[in-house]
């Protein structure tokens, strides 16, 4: 994280005496993927609005490459690729010809256009389907579309609101793939969604947001570390054996050990502790089916935040 | 501060891309037709009239915009309908029919002010417009010609040409209100039926109004004061202000559009025809109201487009 591409310093959007966002401060660096996450209302589509220029700032400033979006808006649209919530095109016009017209707003020239708008296609995957209206595209091909007009642009940052929402688990795996294969190529992106566990998996750097606010943010470790106490969890499957709990609970670094159903032991220790774990079970005589070391969830970073904080959130 | 970057960066793309929408469109082909059973209908009302009345007038090429035959009305009669409703038919989803298609924010998000969105939308709908108007006057010119067998004279035509630019300019009018409804309200629904609301009123309603609210205003003793009140509320509707124009230009032997004095009368030969020139003079304010108003209008909705929120 060398450069800073978006920077936002105590953000806050108000319509008329209520705060839809309120003093969020953030960075994403250059080459990161960034997620804004929290539920619907939360703020993070204002926080989008307000660091491309689409909405007043009520207070705190934006910058975007250095540039202020409201006084400077055609340097920050200039870098940033922005696909919106549930992305619309002109139904009428063909996929190539929807983007031969952003081109144009961009300033390009015939034949670059020609030559971007057909690397572009061809990277999201939809080639084949170049000359046929819009109008017939399904929800994720559109959402492919709007991610081939940011590929076009050889935007430097992405800025996508609520990318995978309303696609189905096969069409939302493939848009991720091809967000992280636009991180590879050096852009940084910043991402929002509700949908926590599905958006963990390509975030480098997350902030929850609840009701306008930034309550935490960090890496997905890191938050795990901060509101689950820290620690990992290690899960045992094992038949056979004997006094295996107790066994376990004596290894150094464990702090507790649970047994939730008959022959499976979860264990909460300081650090990763399979291998040890693994030895004990044998020595005990038991087979050792099934070992794993769980991730912290981002769900339950969240529920538990909540739960702890005692905050009533809408979901 | 100043602005980095030029607002009609992007226009010219706009424009083309609204044009080649409107050329395409349903709309389109309903304009056409109208525009076509329009001048075939004026054309055949005037022509029977202007066999049996005119014999010998000057001007027998302006009565062919002018005359009226049972029941159609006149060519000019059917232009101040026809052209407000043109004009709202292609103005009333320009800025909220993007929003509906949530292409909005997509396009706003490219390097381009929102100056050349809006006046490319105008422009777009305005050459439509002009296209159609054109179209049309063309087309009663020829017909007339085939008709009546008589060629126009060069300050006829001179005549019809300003009346052509004129009805362009209250067509601008329109479209500015249509365009500012369609920034304000979400719902091209809402926006089409309160700007025809709004042409009822002003068209209809407006000029049966005007003398009553004088007549409330004005003490009664003052006949001029009233008839002069009533006469400056009637022309708040840009419907009178067109009316007044086409009778300027389109009757040489119009002298004034208000109250005629008798000073005015000194010398002056009834039923003389007036220069050209004067005639535009006659009309001048009406012709620069249709513009204030068109600039104004189109202004209101760039204000409120420029500090509208653009969510999705």
């Amino acid at each position: 994280m060398s450069e800073t591409v978006i920077e936002a310093k105590g953000l806050t959007k108000r319509y008329g005496r209520a705060k839809a966002v309120d003093s969020v401060t953030f960075s994403v660096g250059a080459g990161e993927i960034f997620g804004l996450l929290g539920p619907n209302g939360a703020g993070k589509t204002t926080t989008i609005l307000m660091l491309l220029g689409l909405t007043d700032i009520s207070a705190g400033t934006a910058r975007v490459f250095g540039h202020d979006p409201m006084r400077e808006p055609l340097a920050v649209k200039r870098r940033v690729g922005y696909l919106p919530d549930t992305v619309g095109f002109y139904d009428n016009l063909t996929a190539a010809d929807n983007l031969h017209y952003t081109a144009r707003l961009m300033g390009m020239d015939l034949k670059t256009r020609g030559q971007k708008i057909a690397a572009a296609l061809a990277r999201v995957g939809l080639s084949e389907v170049a000359n046929k209206k819009v109008g017939t595209f399904s929800r994720g091909m559109r959402q492919r579309l709007g991610l081939a007009e940011i590929v076009m642009k050889d935007a430097r940052v992405a800025i996508l609101d609520e990318p995978t929402n309303g696609l189905d688990p096969q069409a939302s795996i493939e848009l991720l793939e091809l967000i992280r294969s636009l991180k590879t190529q050096g852009v940084s992106i910043l991402l929002s969604s509700h949908l926590l566990d599905r958006v963990q998996t390509v975030c480098d750097r997350v902030a929850l947001f609840n009701a306008g606010r930034i309550v935490l943010m960090g890496t997905v470790a890191e938050l795990g570390r901060q509101v689950l106490g820290g620690g990992f969890a290690v899960e045992v499957e094992a038949m056979g054996g004997a006094g295996i709990a107790g066994r376990l609970s004596a290894l150094p670094g464990v702090r507790s050990v649970e047994e939730p159903a008959a022959g499976r032991w979860r264990i909460a220790c300081d650090r990763d502790l399979r291998g040890e774990a693994a030895a004990e079970v044998v020595a005990a005589g038991g087979r050792l089916n099934q070992l794993s070391l769980d991730q912290p969830s981002l769900e339950t970073i969240y529920t538990r935040y909540f739960q702890g904080e005692g905050v009533r959130h809408a979901a | 501060m100043r602005r980095e970057g030029s607002p009609w960066q992007g226009l010219g793309v706009v424009t083309l891309k609204e044009l080649s929408d409107h050329f395409t469109s349903a709309r389109m082909r309903v304009l056409e037709w109208l525009v076509v059973l329009v001048a075939l209908a004026a054309v055949y009302g005037a022509i029977q009239q202007i066999r049996d009345v005119t014999a010998e007038d000057p001007f027998l090429f302006l009565r062919l915009f002018t005359t009226a035959r049972e029941p159609l009305p006149s060519f000019v009669s059917f232009l101040s309908f026809l052209v407000p409703l043109m004009a709202i038919g292609l103005g009333f989803d320009a800025v909220n029919g993007e929003h509906s298609r949530r292409t909005l924010s997509r396009i706003l998000s490219q390097p381009i002010y929102r100056d050349a969105l809006l006046f490319g939308k105008f422009l777009a709908a305005l050459g439509t417009l002009s296209v159609s108007l054109i179209a049309l006057w063309l087309l009663v010119i020829g017909l007339g010609l085939i008709t009546l067998g008589v060629p126009p004279g060069g300050e006829e035509m001179a005549r019809a040409f300003i009346f052509l630019l004129v009805t362009i300019a209250y067509a601008g009018v329109w479209l500015a209100l249509a365009m500012l409804f369609s920034v304000v309200f979400r719902s091209a629904a809402t926006a089409a039926l309160v700007t025809l609301g709004i042409w009822l009123f002003l068209t209809v309603i407006w000029p049966a109004l005007a003398p009553a609210i004088a007549q409330a205003v004005v003490p009664p003793d003052n006949q001029e004061a009233l008839l002069v009140t009533a006469q400056m509320l009637t022309r708040l509707s840009p419907s009178t202000l067109f009316g007044e124009c086409v009778l300027a230009l389109l009757n040489p032997t119009t002298r004034t559009l208000g109250p005629v004095y008798l000073s005015q009368l000194q010398g002056a030969v009834m039923g003389a025809p007036l220069p050209l020139w004067d005639s535009v003079m006659v009309a001048w304010p009406q012709i620069v109201g249709l513009i204030a108003a068109t600039i104004l209008l189109f202004v209101g909705g760039y204000v409120a487009f420029q500090r509208q929120e653009v969510r999705a």
